[in-house]
């Protein structure tokens, strides 16, 4: 969540000091074993996040998810820095679900999303490698009778440089089990990084290119079953009636789940269950919404633009301001219904007993699925375990988990552990949408063309209500108008939301960039407006008003020297710029483009330069950039779900297209070096891309487009 | 109906319908779990396996049409030339991020630079525009064909 | 270690064709996927020979012929396998490029890595719970119409003097087009293309009889 960069320095070391006094109060209550000849061969927990065998591999327990974005890696550097361990002799394992060891320092809780792994686990991995460094080092110390200060740690060893004298950490974990657990630490300083900075392997990798990675949809605990689901189609409708005659008779089919609003096909194997599901003979009472269509929920939209509007953000009179400058930009901007379309479909594996229950998926949001499953279940948390996997794609879809309730359910009716699958179909048309958005932008220029005021209204669902209510504060969601009063140093401004929800039953969420990526396309788009009416160059333009933000002003600069700006094009051919300050790091891309007589538009290349502070590892920045841009090309290009009947009507990648490798242009990625504290990457690039594409389309046709999917058709019609 | 199918050299005896997808075959009821479901409709080649040697997607290639071809699976394909030479390169190059569809991209360009030892970017198009990738890892996934064909001559 | 080819001799591109083939016939005896249901009634029928006979002048009557064979020629179900700018087919009745992007290249089989029949295996495959997609045409073989062979954007006067020149329809006589186009098993997919696919107009029976029909009358092509 974009809101975030303003929260989260403070709460940091704050909650630092919290895990370390836990650490320093009660060795048992962090998982530190006592000592006995049978634990001395166990294997040794030095703070939650580490565990020491006698021989093999230290696991790190990492508590963010993995998935794909790299913090098995990053959190792993860290730890491993400072308790002088190289990759290769740590593995990565997921925490259990425990918001209390595991939750996120700012957002207490066990979530994955809002680029903030690094951010609030910057200082806290570092400072349990370091601790864990020194009771080996202690516990050496005691064995030897030599002063701990003589003593190092490197490579997995103690070492006594006097001597040469050497014990592996294996040999002495139990021993610095027992010992009391320092209030101080001394974290290394940058100059002294080994592993941090440096371009590594992943640790996650080798096995996602054998087939050995085990994802959600891997889980095979002893006996499962497989279910096919079908979940009613339209919003808040229900189940009515199944004819399974035929159904029960396919092949491997067992049982037939019906719930008050899915019904799943339990089989042998996922084939049979699908068939099985093919073969019902399902009738849905289609509930309250099940006229509703595209047009009339645009309509809607379309409508609340007009208010009643809280106001999130005012600096200055911006009424005055309009007043006196009547010049200026006036624009809508319109933002379709976007899924996430992870190549994983959801899905989760559960085994439900009277006394307790297993839960295997892969999810964003460990502790709530644990909570969630123990409330379909009749259980206490406690008797729930959450077995979370490597995710195939989050993007924020998996920061809900419909997913675990829904497999409980199914669960209840069927002995053993059972894998309820969802179809692609499914996952598309049960999805935690990014809901139609409207931006309402007034930027009225002064004499000299500058603007004197910034008005923005955003009209969009107040997501963090229900997903993170510390985010939603006197009617305002903080993340959605998150970016909405831009960066520019324009003296009046005022930014107010108006609340637009879906309708009921259709559940909508978190997507890639979340609020800045909502905002981006009206900010960056209607700044390059201005620039045009002002008859300044969009750069320029952007620079005169960046006074106050040299770090963004650097990144402008980055990209512009990077990307050939302001180089001949030819015609049909043009560049376009956007920028973004947001997961407290600052983001400027540049995407070239091409239209061609027939109207038709190839992506030809996009730069992005980044500034996320201090980098751990740079191959896994520009992972991230690249993957953030074609998440977001993506959706600009084709992003667009239909409604009618009160169901969304797509539902596979010919009718719900993404970006394949044949459309993805050229992408440069550029970092800034920097020794500021660290920033999110994993959203970072994904806002940028669809304005960037906006304006260049502008410079190379002299449309400006203002709603999303980017309208090729009136392109097209030029 | 029983059929006998051979998966990476080994035979396995599976009694399913004849229709059933050659994927679940090999998730469900071997239990080789690395070919993976994207879709169900061979439109995002998540499922990609070789049939003596050629990429099928197995989410709509039936057990029934199988018959005595050998099935290779991601499991494998590291015991090829082609298929060492792919995951070797996709390490080197840090294509990997969520990893959920390379082991259907793995597939497709290991049977890709069997038969074509200098792919263009073409080439590459041609074959690869079946597997989808939602991370992003395209452009790294254009290099490391190219290192991995280059590596062959 | 031994390459892939080594291993599949029949992966090599050059017997790519063959290899296609016999993965394709395994599937031979095995039982039809789509088992064909009774004849569903003929939406779009084609026009008989008879209904010609009226057409006194025998030049005009061939063209009537074949214009009326060209319902199929240039029906979707034909003409997607029938590019003439490209080796990239097109899908639907729309004929929007096919997705996933595929080139058939030279070869009208794919290229090496990723052939047709990676996706379209020997009969129709149906897909369960598909929308818009309910089945993946299938035939033995599955390939795309030589170069010589394209007839998008063409004329029925274009197409019509491409099928009688043996330079460019694969070296064949008019005996042998009366043959391939009423007997040929691809062809004849056309009628049978799998769920949620409309056939071509009439039956491969009728439309070989026109095309039988147009030759004894001359082959003349219209303008």
């Amino acid at each position: 969540m974009g809101v975030l960069a303003r929260d989260l320095t403070g709460d940091v070391s704050r909650r630092s000091f919290l895990i370390s006094a836990a650490l320093a109060g009660g060795g048992l209550v962090m998982g530190l074993r006592p000592v006995g000849s049978a634990a001395a061969a166990e294997t040794a927990a030095l703070t939650p996040f580490i565990r020491i065998p006698p021989q093999g591999p230290v696991q790190l327990v990492i508590a963010s998810a993995e998935m794909g974005q790299g913090v098995y890696m990053g959190l792993a550097t860290l730890i491993a820095e400072e308790l002088e361990l190289r990759l290769d002799q740590v593995e990565a394992v997921a925490a259990p679900a425990d918001r209390k060891l595991y939750g996120h320092p700012v957002l207490g809780d066990q979530i994955t999303g809002g680029s903030v792994t690094i951010r609030g686990f910057w200082e806290p991995m570092r400072r349990a490698g370091a601790t864990a460094r020194a009771l080996l080092i202690a516990a050496a110390a005691q064995q030897w009778g030599a002063p701990a200060a003589s003593l190092r740690a490197e490579s997995g060893e103690v070492v006594d440089p006097a001597t040469g004298r050497r014990l592996p950490y294996g040999a002495l974990a139990a021993e610095a089990a027992r010992l009391p657990v320092p209030e101080q630490v001394a974290l290394k300083s940058p100059g002294e990084f080994k592993l941090i900075g440096k371009v590594q392997e992943r640790i996650d990798t080798p096995a996602k290119v054998n087939g050995a990675a085990r994802f959600g949809l891997d889980a095979r605990p002893p006996g499962v079953k497989f279910a096919a689901l079908a979940i009613c189609p339209t919003f808040g409708g229900a189940l009515k009636a199944v004819d399974d005659a035929r159904a029960s008779q396919v092949k491997g089919v067992r049982q037939i789940v019906k719930l008050s609003d899915a019904v799943a096909v339990v089989a042998d194997h996922t084939g049979a269950a699908r068939k099985g599901l093919a073969a019902l003979d399902i009738t849905w009472d289609r509930g309250p919404n099940g006229a509703l269509t595209t047009e009339e929920l645009e309509r809607r939209a379309d409508a609340a633009v007009e208010g009643p509007a809280v106001v999130a953000h005012r600096t200055g009179d911006v009424a005055a301001a309009e007043a006196a400058h009547p010049r200026g930009v006036e624009a809508v901007y319109r933002m379709p219904i976007l899924c996430h379309s992870a190549m994983e479909p959801m899905n989760c594996t559960v085994h439900l007993r009277p006394d307790g229950c297993d839960v295997w998926v892969g999810t964003q949001v460990a502790d709530r699925a644990r909570r969630a499953a123990a409330e379909a279940a009749g259980l206490p948390e406690d008797k729930v375990v959450v077995h979370n996997q490597f995710l195939g794609g989050g993007f924020g879809r998996r920061l809900d988990h419909d997913n675990v309730t829904l497999a409980v359910r199914v669960a209840r009716e069927v002995e053993g552990p059972v894998q309820v699958v969802w179809s692609r179909e499914e996952d598309i048309r049960h999805d935690s949408y990014r809901y139609l958005n409207r931006s309402r932008l007034s930027v009225r220029l002064g004499p000299d063309g500058m603007p004197a005021s910034w008005s923005h209204r955003v009209v969009g669902p107040a997501i963090m209500d229900r997903f993170l209510p510390i985010f939603f504060k006197d009617g305002v969601d903080l993340d959605i108008v998150g970016g909405a009063e831009s960066p520019y140093d324009i003296p009046n401004k005022l930014v107010d939301f108006v609340r637009h929800e879906a309708p009921v039953g259709m559940l909508t969420g978190n997507w890639r960039g979340v609020g800045p990526t909502r905002n981006a396309p009206a900010v960056e788009g209607g700044i390059d407006e201005a620039a045009h009416l002002a008859g300044v160059e969009p750069v320029e333009y952007r620079r005169r008003l960046l006074s106050k933000s040299p770090r963004l002003r650097a990144v402008l600069d980055l990209v512009v020297e990077r990307s050939g700006w302001g180089g001949a094009l030819g015609p049909g051919r043009g560049r376009g710029v956007a920028l973004l300050q947001d997961f407290g790091s600052f983001a400027a891309t540049v995407a070239q483009v091409h239209v061609d007589a027939s109207g038709r538009l190839t992506v030809e290349r996009i730069d992005c330069a980044v500034d996320c502070g201090v980098v751990i590892n740079p191959e896994i920045v520009r992972q991230q950039v690249e993957s953030g841009v074609v998440y977001g090309l993506s959706a600009a290009l084709y992003g667009r779900l239909t409604v009618a009947d009160g169901a969304i009507v797509e539902g596979n990648f010919d009718d719900a297209p993404v970006v394949r490798i044949n459309e993805c242009p050229a992408i440069e990625t550029h970092i800034v070096a920097s020794s500021e504290a660290p920033g999110g990457v994993g959203e970072l690039s994904t806002p940028g891309v669809a304005p960037a594409l906006m304006n260049a389309i502008f410079a190379a046709t002299g449309k400006r487009l203002r709603s999303l999917p980017l309208a090729v058709a009136e392109l097209q019609r030029a | 109906m029983v059929y006998s199918v051979n998966v990476n050299g080994v035979r396995h005896e599976v009694d399913v319908d004849p229709d059933t997808p050659l994927l679940w075959v090999l998730r469900d009821v071997i239990g080789l779990t690395g070919t993976k479901f994207g879709c169900g409709v061979a439109m995002c080649g998540a499922c990609t396996v070789h049939l003596n040697g050629l990429a099928v997607r197995s989410c709509i290639t039936q057990i029934q049409d199988v018959g005595s071809a050998e099935v290779m699976t991601v499991e494998s394909i590291g015991e090829t030339a082609e298929g060492r030479r792919v995951q070797k390169a996709w390490l080197e190059l840090d294509v990997v991020q969520c990893g959920y569809c390379q082991s259907g991209q793995i597939m497709s360009a290991a049977a890709l630079i069997a038969t074509n030892s200098k792919p263009s970017d073409e080439d590459i198009d041609a074959v690869m525009a079946g597997n989808i990738c939602r991370c992003g890892t395209y452009p790294r996934i254009r290099a490391a064909i190219k290192r991995a064909a280059a590596e062959g001559i | 270690m031994r390459s892939l080819l080594a291993r599949f001799p029949r992966a090599g591109f050059a017997s790519l064709a063959a290899g296609v083939l016999s993965a394709a016939l395994l599937s031979f005896g095995s039982g039809a996927v789509d088992k064909p249901a009774a004849p569903a009634p003929d939406p779009r029928p084609l026009q008989g020979v008879a209904s010609f006979q009226s057409v006194s002048d025998k030049a005009e009557r061939s063209r009537a012929l074949f214009t009326e064979a060209a319902k199929v020629i240039t029906d979707p179900r034909c003409m997607n396998c029938h590019p003439s700018a490209n080796r990239v087919p097109t899908q639907g009745d729309d004929m929007h490029p096919h997705v996933p992007f595929i080139n058939a290249g030279d070869s009208g089989i794919g290229s090496g890595g990723l052939s047709c029949g990676a996706c379209h295996r020997a009969d129709n495959t149906t897909l369960a719970g598909a929308r818009l997609i309910k089945s993946i045409p299938g035939a033995n073989p599955w390939l795309l119409a030589p170069h010589s062979m394209g007839w998008q954007g063409l004329t029925l006067g274009e197409i019509c003097g491409q099928l009688k020149d043996p330079g460019r329809n694969g070296g064949r006589t008019l005996s042998d087009i009366r043959r391939h186009m009423s007997e040929d098993h691809l062809v004849g997919w056309a009628w049978h293309p799998g769920e949620g696919r409309r056939p071509a107009p009439g039956t491969q029976q009728a439309f070989g009889a026109l095309i039988s029909a147009w030759i004894e009358t001359g082959a003349e092509c219209p303008s």
